[in-house]
């Protein structure tokens, strides 16, 4: 009973964890992506510099 | 949201920590290169456009064309008329400080999102090889296929480097990630089949490697953006892992978020 109470709550708090992970995760990618990848001429000329010295794909 | 706020918590603070130090690192190691290829790059004038747009034409003249007319005609056209930049100098270094904790943030909330779903980066020496795995995936990896380049390097077309770099980065962290928590030989083929994978299907290269960028030029620049980079991650990883101590040890109500 009590390993199976457990697991239940487990599961439920992981579902929140993983939709919480995500979604951080998510946040970060679309940061970087913006930053990194985005093909709007001033946010390019922004991040010029950063962009070659992070060898991100550029030009 | 507490797990939400306190890994964006984290990773602002490491992102902070790592961007501005990899700003520091860029200042002295990369900048200076970038600003001697410019040099070149404005010696030949328009023709480093005309020789980066040129290996693609003859083959499919009206279809290069029309792609670089949609694209960036004002590239194509006059390589001075890119609309804003940053002026030369600090305003120039301002905004590469910016881009460097904005992005360190951004590297960081992936990183910490990741480790949490492997049980999250106990301490700072975890943390070290947490960063050196972010290394490999977002730097060695896709910086096989596609070296750092300079200004006024030849290079394929912009979209289909950028979607090999992501499918990269994705293949080379789902393999670590089978090799690391997955016990079964199958999985660990198929992780190292993974990282091969996006070299067998090679990155998309230019067609011409013709460079106005002296080999030793480049040269110095992969290895300074190696190893800016390589510090980068291991202070990211590091960084993660003492504040994310910091916050399970002393708040036992956060600890429980963390479990």
């Amino acid at each position: 009973m009590n390993t199976a109470s457990v697991s239940l709550g487990a599961s439920v708090s992981s579902q929140s964890r993983f939709l919480q992970l995500a979604l951080a995760a998510f946040l970060g990618i679309f940061v970087m992506g913006f930053v990194g990848f985005s093909h709007i001429d001033a946010v390019h000329n922004a991040a010029h510099d950063y962009r070659h010295s992070m060898a991100f794909p550029c030009h | 949201m507490t797990l939400f706020r306190n890994v964006v918590f984290i990773a602002a603070i490491a992102g902070l920590v790592a961007g501005v130090v990899l700003a520091c690192m860029q200042a002295y190691a990369t900048v200076p290169l970038i600003l001697k290829a410019e040099v070149y790059e404005q010696a030949g004038g328009g023709h480093a456009h005309d020789h980066a747009a040129a290996p693609i034409a003859p083959a499919e003249n009206a279809m290069s064309t029309t792609a670089m007319s949609s694209a960036a005609p004002a590239e194509a056209a006059a390589p001075e008329d890119e609309g804003w930049a940053p002026a030369d100098g600090f305003e120039r270094f301002v905004f590469n400080i910016a881009a460097n904790v904005v992005t360190g943030i951004g590297f960081a909330l992936i990183l910490v999102a990741a480790s949490e779903f492997a049980g999250g980066i106990g301490n700072w020496r975890q943390g070290l090889f947490w960063g050196l795995a972010g290394f490999a995936v977002f730097t060695l990896a896709p910086n096989l296929g596609l070296p750092p380049e300079l200004p006024a390097m030849p290079a394929a077309d912009l979209a289909q480097r950028q979607i090999w770099w992501m499918a990269t980065v994705v293949a080379t962290a789902a393999g670590l990630g089978l090799l690391a928590f997955r016990k079964s030989l199958p999985l660990a083929l198929l992780a190292v089949a993974l990282i091969v994978a996006p070299h067998i299907v090679g990155a998309p290269q230019p067609d011409n490697f013709e460079s106005p960028i002296p080999e030793g030029l480049h040269h110095q620049f992969v290895v300074a953006v190696t190893l800016t980079n390589l510090v980068f991650w291991l202070v990211l990883g590091a960084v993660v892992g003492v504040v994310r101590g910091r916050l399970t040890g002393t708040a036992t109500s956060l600890r429980d978020s963390f479990a």
